[in-house]
């Protein structure tokens, strides 16, 4: 469980988060949504400790952050998984070698263990024959499930996702979508997705936190997301006409 | 102001690169990879460059030993001391500044517009210290380049001098024993360990600190070669004061 208690973070003039508080629960989906510059990747910056709000608390756990000790913050990292936007692999290495380098840098483990772990992952992510090619022999789609099987491969209390199915196709952004859900369940982890997408919202949104202009308007659940009369939340999750049929569809059916 | 906040960060940086070291299992390999990319790889260009640096220097010395009273071995002499003291270490430095330092560069500002140095800081990895720390380590390898490039540079003048018809093969070698100093020897290895070390760290603060996309990694490596080279010039001169002024 993630505790954010009132964080506040500038640059320069530039008050990014003005006090946003919630929890962020075990073995749920969390998504954080909003319109670009509203604070969304500061927020989850934050939540991953590369940035050091100015004012307000983090707890992992029960273990607040601001008060833990390097060595202390360095493992909770080890902890915690990324799902980057752009992937974030690393070039240089094979898929198998991507997912591999937290167990080579945290681990005392012996290869066969470690080529074990790598291959119960990757299977996970239904990746079975590209453990010897390179991120840019791979598609977007399978880019994404190498990053969740390198974010996973730890087995990790904590897992960020940073808009985890931007550039993806509509079946492919499901597919991810689905596997980052299960994960979460199956690993009993913490998860928080930053996303833009609405589809996303309404499959797998356990908890949605809705952002604007660095304050949290709005909170709850995909089902409550259909009720609320917040009209700031409504004008962005509604913006699309199919939305908004979809949304007209489901109050007629509940009446 | 600008550049005076620059100077605190790239020292700043390199603070951080010797903290909080990666394993020696992996930096070993890192360290390995590194020397095969910069030393192993610029070997090429190093002894095409002194090669045809050394002829040049060697040509340009004999046609202006014009007279006939002054001996043909001072064309060696001239060539060695020009080579050892500042062609192989200075000249093959600025080159380096360029094949290497971009690479450094680009390399590492690549990583940084892919977030792959984001996703190394959230492993809890000591990013600067994983990617800056073994080029540091294999651009120490740096005077073993510039002892092949005197030797080449050397061999340069002399095959210059012979086939050209400027000095005997003889007198030429006569020369290169002629007034000989080790400590020469001595001054450019330390040039060029101090050179090594600007090679690898001014290209990496560039790379490291870069923001932007694409274009901003072209933009920050031609940038990382002019200070590259503005620094190795600045610090060529302060040695050269320092050890034989």
């Amino acid at each position: 469980m993630i505790q954010v208690e009132n964080i506040h973070k500038s640059f320069g003039e530039n008050h990014v988060l003005k006090g946003v508080s919630t929890v962020f629960e075990k073995g749920k989906t969390n998504l954080i949504i909003g319109q670009s510059g509203s604070g969304k990747t500061v927020f989850i910056k934050c939540l991953l400790g590369l940035f050091e709000p100015d004012e307000g608390q983090i707890c992992y756990n029960g273990q607040y952050y601001s008060k833990l000790s390097i060595k202390e913050r360095r493992n909770l990292r080890q902890e915690m998984g990324m799902v980057f936007q752009g992937s974030a692999l690393f070039d240089s290495m094979t898929v198998e070698g991507n997912v591999m380098f937290p167990l080579d840098m945290f681990t005392n483990q012996s290869q066969s263990e470690k080529q074990d772990r790598v291959d119960f992952v990757l299977k996970r992510v239904n990746l079975i024959d590209a453990h010897k090619r390179y991120p840019a022999e791979i598609s977007g789609g399978m880019q994404k499930r190498v990053a969740i099987a390198r974010a996973i491969v730890m087995n990790p209390k904590y897992l960020f996702c940073d808009e985890p199915n931007s550039g993806l196709d509509p079946k492919t952004a499901i597919l991810i979508d689905n596997l980052i859900h299960e994960i979460t369940q199956e690993y009993d982890i913490t998860t928080v997705i930053n996303t833009h997408d609405m589809n996303s919202v309404m499959e797998i949104g356990e908890k949605i936190i809705f952002l604007k202009n660095g304050l949290k308007e709005w909170e709850g659940t995909n089902n409550e997301i259909f009720k609320t009369e917040n009209t700031a939340v409504t004008d962005f999750v509604y913006s699309s006409e199919l939305f908004k049929k979809v949304r007209q569809m489901y109050i007629e059916e509940r009446n | 102001m600008k550049y005076l906040e620059a100077i605190g960060k790239y020292f700043i940086m390199i603070w951080e690169v010797f903290k909080k070291p990666t394993k020696w299992r992996i930096m070993k390999t890192l360290i390995l990879k590194e020397i095969d990319e910069l030393i192993f790889g610029a070997m090429g260009i190093i002894i095409f460059i002194s090669f045809f640096i050394g002829g040049v220097v060697t040509i340009q010395t004999a046609l202006n030993l014009n007279n006939p009273l002054l001996p043909k071995s001072l064309i060696g002499f001239a060539t060695r001391q020009s080579v050892i003291l500042e062609f192989a270490p200075t000249f093959t430095s600025i080159i380096m500044a360029g094949k290497v330092g971009s690479y450094i560069t680009s390399s590492i500002g690549t990583m940084r517009v892919t977030e792959q140095i984001d996703a190394l800081e959230v492993m809890g990895i000591n990013s600067l210290n994983y990617l800056v720390f073994p080029k540091i380590v294999a651009t120490m390898m740096y005077p073993f380049a510039v002892a092949i490039s005197m030797f080449v540079g050397i061999l340069g003048g002399w095959v210059a001098a012979v086939f050209g018809g400027f000095a005997p093969s003889g007198d030429f070698i006569q020369g290169l024993q002629m007034d000989f100093d080790p400590y020469h020897v001595t001054y450019a290895f330390i040039k060029s360990i101090v050179f090594a070390f600007a090679i690898a760290t001014v290209p990496s603060y560039h790379g490291f600190y870069m923001k932007g996309g694409a274009l901003e990694v072209g933009k920050a490596s031609t940038t990382s070669f002019v200070w590259t080279s503005v620094v190795i010039i600045i610090l060529n001169y302060v040695l050269t004061q320092l050890l034989l002024g």
